[in-house]
């Protein structure tokens, strides 16, 4: 056990997978994790290259190539990085390249902010990657390194990029247990270049990414699909598989606090889950079945699994840390179309403000009154503690 | 010297490509991947060699080949070297073939950050002077007058000096080449395969439909581009420029063509007035006496003990 910021923890993560190639270019809030492997790689104690670009648009190009010659590559971004990255993100995941990204959530500018948000990364939501996001450093430490196993699973072969919050997550010092070499090495074999779905080898030459009509494109398309509809019971699987090599629980694509017996329940993502969990136990010991489902996977959207988690529960908040302009939280959207009926959506914590437990508290009371009144479904939508602009 | 007998009869790029009657930039891949044989991997991004490879399943490139995005040629190349050097793979060539929009335009900064860098493969800018795949938009390197969908009066500002932004970089090897100097395009790959950093070819690729001339008269265009002058082929490397080819012996203004005689083989330059002709005429000289200068230095300094 060490105590670590969740930005290092990736760090390690990374080293512990054995990244063979890391190209990427600082952006705040996620330098820490970029510093800390050109560190490690530069003195030996990591053995990989470090790929110092010029942009994060290069950062994930060189990942592609790196991929596409049979190497494991990683890069780490947030925000402005990500929104810049965006075109080679879509080249990742529509190539089939899976390479393991972290994303430091962070609020688009203008005006500027450094400050957390899920906008940037649920932004690259269609893009044909896995996303996952995480509530504790030990998760995003975890996460790192199943990543790369979800990623290279046979039946996935998609890239993955998991979240972590801004500053309450990347920047806090946590104790977290490192998973030793060994184990790690045990649980992710290395990369097979030969199962990539792309690989580039002088030997058996290919040509990739040539033009396309319309008579296949649909069928291309539908191959991404079927892989990550088939990424479900992987990630599961994984987490499964990483909790019996660490005798640490692990969660796949959902995890349910409290929620079997709940009549009010409360659907985040993110580092605030933590503080829904914690308000989930005061209203437990005032005598309300309080109870918390958090969607570690964003990418493949766990409904069902969601739905089935907040089983007859009469009242349900979803609390989005984004927001789609001209439609809603978005989460609660997609949430919507599984549970639409019975959900009331709160955008909460835009920008980097907190969301404390008497927030999630009062969420959960609200919902709670107003759960059969003529407010419920998934189109009431709350701006959670909006005040006036001086 | 390079000669034919040193290109290999095996072929690489394969006839029957989507590429247009006269296209100089096929010409070139063809030579470009007889030079660096079956172990090349070759990085291109939108460009007219994105269409003219064919359509899948069915390709022109005997030789690995990635597409990549407008911007990404030079990272991605950087990062297949990476992934190459973890595999432990040795002996790969890796070509970036680019356009002229790809290179000195949204490419030029991957471009810069490989090149500071120095990262080990071969870029070659193949330069049809416009947006071509597109439809003949104006780019940076499009030249003074030309006329482009997007320069409709004939472009008003000079062409980007694209290899004296790559020497700027200080990568071991810089060179220009013509399409119609296929020999000497082919020396030039074959020396920077035996170069360990980046490599920079800007080779010029004139092109039928964007530049308005029919499409036989790729070649005598070309040759037309050095010999006028408005084109020089040379090498930079070590510091040293060296003039190559036809454009050795062009050094004084009465061995060049006129510049006229290669405006008038094409369309694009047909709005060009006298006046406007004999400011272009000066615009080469100008360029003509800088490299002059840059000569007479380097052999002084060598003169020196």
């Amino acid at each position: 056990m060490i105590i670590v910021t969740g930005n290092h923890a990736v760090s390690y993560g990374v080293k512990a997978a054995r990244a063979e190639v890391v190209a990427a270019y600082p952006i705040t809030p996620q330098t820490q994790i970029i510093e800390k492997l050109a560190e490690l790689i530069q003195r030996g104690e990591m053995k990989a290259k470090y790929l110092r670009v010029d942009s994060e648009h290069s950062a994930m190009s060189a990942c592609i190539g790196a991929e596409a010659c049979g190497a494991r590559s990683f890069t780490a971004t947030s925000s402005h990085g990500l929104a810049y990255m965006s075109e080679m993100v879509f080249w990742a995941g529509l190539g089939r390249f899976p390479v393991v990204m972290a994303v430091v959530s962070r609020t688009l500018a203008p005006p500027w902010s450094i400050w957390n948000e899920h906008s940037d990364i649920l932004a690259q939501r269609d893009s044909g990657w896995l996303i996952m996001m995480c509530e504790s450093a030990q998760e995003a430490h975890d996460t790192a390194i199943q990543s790369f196993r979800i990623a290279e699973d046979e039946r996935v072969l998609q890239p993955v990029m998991f979240g972590l919050d801004a500053f309450s997550l990347s920047h806090t010092a946590e104790n977290v247990e490192l998973v030793e070499q060994s184990v790690a090495d045990g649980f992710l074999p290395p990369l097979d270049p030969k199962k990539l779905p792309v690989f580039l080898d002088t030997d058996c030459p290919i040509t990739f990414g040539n033009m396309l009509g319309p008579d296949k494109m649909m069928e291309f398309r539908h191959i991404i699909k079927e892989a990550l509809d088939k990424a479900k019971p992987v990630v599961e699987e994984v987490a499964r598989g990483f909790s019996k090599a660490t005798g640490r629980p692990q969660v796949g694509l959902i995890e349910r606090y409290r929620s079997s017996d709940a009549e009010v329940i409360v659907i985040a993502a993110g580092a605030s889950s933590g503080d829904a969990k914690d308000a989930v136990d005061s209203l437990r010991d005032r005598g309300i079945r309080a109870g918390m489902v958090r969607l570690k996977s964003i990418r493949p959207f766990p409904g069902d699994e969601m739905k089935a988690a907040v089983g007859s529960a009469k009242a349900i908040a979803v609390v989005d840390r984004d927001y789609s302009f001209g439609l809603g939280g978005v989460i609660a959207c997609e949430a919507g179309a599984y549970i639409g009926e019975r959900l009331r959506s709160y955008i909460a914590g835009i920008g980097g403000r907190d969301i404390t437990v008497e927030d999630f508290q009062g969420i959960m009371l609200e919902t709670l009154q107003k759960a059969e009144g003529k407010d419920a479904g998934y189109r009431s939508e709350t701006w959670w503690g909006l005040k006036e602009l001086e | 010297m390079f000669t034919l007998k040193d290109l290999p009869v095996e072929e690489y790029f394969l006839p029957g490509n989507a590429a247009c009657p006269g296209c100089a930039a096929v010409l070139s891949i063809r030579i470009a991947l007889k030079v660096l044989g079956a172990k090349t991997m070759v990085v291109i991004p939108a460009c007219c060699s994105s269409i003219i490879q064919g359509y899948y399943p069915k390709t022109a490139s005997k030789v690995t080949l990635i597409n990549t995005a407008f911007a990404a040629t030079a990272a991605m190349a950087s990062g297949m070297l990476a992934g190459l050097e973890m595999k432990g793979k040795q002996g790969v060539n890796v070509l970036g073939w680019a356009g002229d929009g790809g290179t000195a335009d949204i490419g030029i900064q991957a471009l810069s950050g490989a090149a500071e860098r120095n990262e080990n493969f071969i870029y070659v800018c193949y330069d049809n002077e416009a947006y071509m795949n597109t439809g003949t938009q104006g780019s940076s390197t499009t030249p003074k007058g030309a006329i482009t969908t997007t320069t409709v009066c004939g472009k008003a500002e000079r062409k980007k000096d694209v290899p004296e932004i790559m020497i700027a970089h200080n990568i071991p090897y810089v060179a220009t080449a013509c399409a119609a100097y296929p020999l000497d395009f082919a020396a030039k790959l074959k020396k920077a395969m035996g170069i360990k950093g980046l490599k920079y070819i800007h080779l010029l690729s004139p092109c039928p439909p964007g530049w308005r001339f029919p499409a036989e008269k790729t070649v005598e265009v070309g040759k037309l581009a050095v010999s006028t002058g408005a084109w020089i082929l040379y090498e930079w490397e070590g510091g040293k420029y060296t003039l190559t080819g036809l454009s050795k012996g062009l050094l004084e203004k009465e061995k060049r063509k006129p510049i006229k005689e290669y405006l008038s083989t094409q369309g694009r330059f047909r709005q060009v007035g006298e006046d406007a002709a004999n400011a272009l005429q000066d615009d080469v000289d100008s360029i003509w006496e800088k490299m002059k200068k840059r000569l007479d230095e380097q052999e002084r300094e060598q003169r020196q003990p």
